[in-house]
């Protein structure tokens, strides 16, 4: 009982971070069709960023991870500008080479500029140490993972149902030529997708530091569990990578706790699984 | 000339077509203490061969083909170091385990295209990696396999410390796997399979069993990569976790793609320059070599989307 | 006599759509036979049905007596199925010889061969290349196909489609959008088909398709209106309504 408690509470913290990062993926690739492998840099810079900053120059946490969402939104926008938006029409191979020549790239700058060691994390005083549940204790910074988690997901849902915007991006993501004939900026519209979506990845990094290591080889060892997210929620969809995080969250803490010997090799085979039996993803469109 | 004339001495093999081999046995003589590049060159010749088969010529976009080149190695290794060290019958094992990796992983993930099947190519090799992470107890795991002790080739031949065995060996390899994979681009097959990235709709209606040609070209593939693996794996005498995963299926892209794919000799000329290349200037500045790399990349996706073969094409005005 | 096509109560639906209902319809050796019809009378899908590009919801498909209702499209086409599509559907990046010799290959079973074997990759060429001389764009066939102009390509998407030697031959609009040149070349390779092999095409072009078909089916959403002789099918009150009724809505 004690380790089904675990499992599921260590899994949805994990499935947290994973989605937080993951839904800016969906919905770029669901709204242009690119594929964007370097997804997992903003990630990895919004991590880097925020440990940095607290670590080195003792900025406080909230204002670290504002400060990395920020910068990665706007860095997102000028790379997309600059060099994303050149290859819009572009084959799924190209796409794929550059978006990997970005990667190699990254790494290369993060390893210069901080070395290959993972960053250590020092999680702020406030949020270390267990919470008391009544029942049992959790580590409170999970907890707080969870909490802020919710509430981050519950904002960009509403927000995806509310505005305009939410209103226009569900338009452009189900039909681009018809939101287009009915006036809608699908280019403006998706550089703000983007910058929201790069932002947010940014902040699951900086969140995650606890679970997913920061160090240069991020971007490229977890890009396959972000990847999957997508692949198995479906692009385009708000609540199919969700689904898929958490099932991907609990199944790999599930593994890992109670078979390690096999870590994370059963979650790879269901995940493959999953996607031959929905090739489209869960809530995607054919 | 008549166009039937043209096209079938477009097949016939050219003199320029020996200009590798040249330098290759001139590199014999004249490398001296680069002989150990050298066979690392040519095993990732025939890796980056393996792959233009798959994407160059069928067209399947996949970051997965370090899995076979891994499952090669592991499955050399493995041999060498608990059944015997002989090194021919170590290929053909090596070739059997990758081929019917990629069978199997072909045979189920074929039936799906675009980003679906990239991330399925993706999840098998992390899903090796991981296996040969966690079955330390055959694979050595992190620390990678050891005692990968190889016999003299024919009982005969010994590997020296120059790596002068070694790259003959790695050398007669190629030339025999380029032999095959040479006839086979140019036989209706091959050309089958250009169909079949040119426009599967087509081939479909013509008649072709698409989804048959495919996983054919792909266990192949597979088996090539194997054997490329295991000839790191023997040449070196040791194999660790990163033969597999997502770096090196990205490396081996990367120098097919500089080369110029679905030109059978892209590989040749990326893959030799390249590891030259990261040999000379990583040793200057080793952190900054993917750097480089990574930009030359997207500027080749920008600018000279043949490679280094297509630029030469336009060049020449082709 | 065994027809070389027939179809028994072909029906393909769509939910509450009906796209083909109940067609019966038979193709006999040697036709030539036109399938007319107004816009999305479903005479495309029809052929989507027969190809096997379309699954049926319900009726059978007989190819030379036998039954191919079950068979993959590539099977059918192996037994002597050949098409054209309505829109160009071909080897862009190719030259216009490698693309009917790709067709040639495979009906010749060496599709598959991974030896080179010179005779039959040259026998295949040179049949390939025979074929782009009936179609008189023997002098292209080393430009690519992308290279060649809309009249052109149509005349490729047909060699290509012959070049499977087919027993039954549908032709998809083959003269849709192509200038007067290329058409009339079109119209007389159509005409000068070998006798034995059972041609139907589907036209909107009624000049084409009177001077072309000794038999006609009329579509109209998705059932036959009526079949019969070019004679019978002008005489007809119906099909001048379905026409003429057309032409009043536009």
């Amino acid at each position: 009982m004690e380790a089904l408690t675990s499992i599921l509470f260590h899994g949805l913290a994990y499935a947290m971070i994973l989605y937080i990062v993951s839904v800016g993926l969906s919905v770029t690739m669901g709204l242009m069709g690119f594929v964007n492998l370097a997804h997992g840099v903003f990630a990895m810079a919004g991590g880097y960023v925020t440990v940095i900053l607290m670590n080195r120059y003792a900025v406080p946490f909230a204002l670290a991870l504002a400060i990395a969402f920020v910068a990665l939104a706007l860095l997102s926008v000028i790379l997309e500008r600059t060099l994303y938006a050149r290859l819009y029409g572009a084959s799924e191979l190209d796409q794929v080479l550059f978006t990997i020549g970005l990667i190699f790239m990254s790494v290369a700058i993060v390893r210069y500029l901080w070395g290959p060691l993972p960053q250590p994390v020092h999680l702020p005083h406030a949020l270390s140490g267990q919470l008391d549940f009544g029942f049992r204790t959790f580590p409170t910074y999970r907890s707080f993972l969870i909490a802020a988690g919710f509430i981050l997901i519950a904002l960009l849902w509403l927000g995806i149902e509310r505005t305009r915007f939410g209103a226009q991006l569900r338009a452009a993501v189900d039909n681009r030529r018809m939101a287009e004939s009915i006036g809608i900026d699908t280019r403006r519209l998706f550089s703000l997708a983007f910058a929201l979506g790069s932002g947010l990845a940014a902040l699951g990094g900086g969140l995650g530091a606890d679970i997913l290591a920061i160090y240069p080889g991020y971007a490229t060892e977890y890009l396959v569990y972000f990847l999957m997210v997508v692949a198995i929620g479906g692009l385009g969809s708000l609540r199919g990578p969700f689904i898929a995080a958490l099932l991907l969250g609990f199944g790999d803490t599930a593994c890992k706790y109670l078979v390690p010997e096999l870590g994370a090799f059963f979650v790879f085979a269901a995940m493959i699984v999953l996607l031959l039996w929905r090739p489209a993803g869960l809530f995607g469109r054919a | 000339m008549s166009p039937v004339d043209a096209s079938i001495r477009g097949h016939r093999l050219r003199a320029i077509e020996l200009l590798p081999w040249l330098i290759a046995i001139g590199g014999y003589f004249g490398f001296g203490d680069y002989l150990t590049l050298g066979s690392q060159i040519l095993i990732m010749i025939l890796f980056a061969l393996s792959l233009d088969l798959v994407l160059g010529y069928a067209g399947i976009v996949t970051l997965g083909h370090s899995a076979f080149f891994g499952a090669g190695a592991y499955a050399a290794g493995i041999y060498a170091a608990y059944v015997t060290g002989e090194p021919l019958s170590g290929l053909l094992i090596a070739a059997l385990t990758a081929a019917l990796i990629g069978w199997i992983s072909g045979f189920v993930i074929l039936r799906t295209q675009g980003l679906a099947l990239l991330m399925l190519t993706l999840a098998v090799t992390a899903l090796l990696a991981e296996a040969a992470n966690k079955a330390s107890f055959i694979t050595g795991g992190a620390d990678g396999l050891q005692g990968v002790d190889i016999d003299p080739i024919f009982g005969v031949f010994r590997f020296d410390l120059f790596g002068r065995t070694a790259y003959l060996y790695c050398l007669a390899v190629l030339f025999l796997t380029w032999l095959f994979a040479r006839r086979l681009v140019h036989s209706s097959f091959g050309r089958s399979l250009v169909g079949i990235r040119e426009n599967a709709a087509r081939m479909h209606a013509i008649g072709s069993p698409v989804r048959r040609r495919l996983l054919t070209v792909y266990t192949i593939s597979a088996a090539l990569a194997g054997i490329a693996g295991a000839l790191l794996a023997q040449t070196t005498q040791f194999v660790g976790l990163t033969v597999l995963g997502f770096q090196r299926s990205g490396e081996i892209l990367i120098m097919l793609v500089f080369g110029g794919i679905g030109r059978l000799y892209g590989a040749f000329v990326g893959a030799s320059l390249y590891m030259i290349a990261q040999d000379q200037l990583a040793k200057m500045d080793p952190e900054f070599w993917y750097f480089w790399i990574g930009l030359l990349l997207v500027l080749l996706v920008m600018f000279a989307r043949g490679g280094i073969l297509g630029l030469i094409d336009r060049l020449l005005g082709r | 006599m065994t027809p070389a096509l027939e179809t028994i109560g072909l029906h393909k639906r769509f939910g509450a759509l009906t796209v083909a209902n109940d067609i019966h319809f038979r193709l006999e050796a040697g036709a030539r036979h036109a399938l007319i019809g107004p816009n999305g009378a479903g005479k495309t899908t029809f052929v989507n049905l027969i190809t096997g590009r379309l699954p049926p919801s319900a009726g059978r498909i007989l190819l030379g007596g036998e039954d191919i209702t079950a068979l993959p499209q590539a099977a059918r086409v192996r037994r002597g199925l050949g098409r054209t599509f309505q829109i160009n559907t071909l080897f862009r990046g190719l030259s216009v010889l490698e693309n009917v010799c790709l067709a040639v290959s495979e009906r010749a079973g060496i599709g598959g061969d991974m030896l080179w074997r010179f005779g039959a990759r040259r026998a295949a060429l040179e049949y390939g290349y025979a074929l782009l001389e009936r179609l008189r764009i023997a002098d292209d066939a080393a430009r690519l196909v992308k290279e060649l102009p809309y009249g052109k390509q149509r005349l490729v998407e047909i060699a290509i489609a012959l070049g499977l030697q087919p027993s039954v031959l549908l032709l998809d609009e083959p003269a849709a959008g192509v200038p007067a040149a290329e058409s009339a070349i079109i119209l007389d390779v159509i005409e000068r088909l070998p006798s034995d092999i059972a041609v139907l095409i589907i036209e909107h072009d009624m000049e084409l398709v009177f001077r072309f078909a000794r038999r006609i089916t009329v579509l109209v959403q998705g059932s036959v209106l009526i079949e019969g002789t070019p004679a019978e099918i002008a005489a007809d009150a119906r099909v001048r309504e379905v026409y003429l009724g057309e032409g009043h809505h536009a």
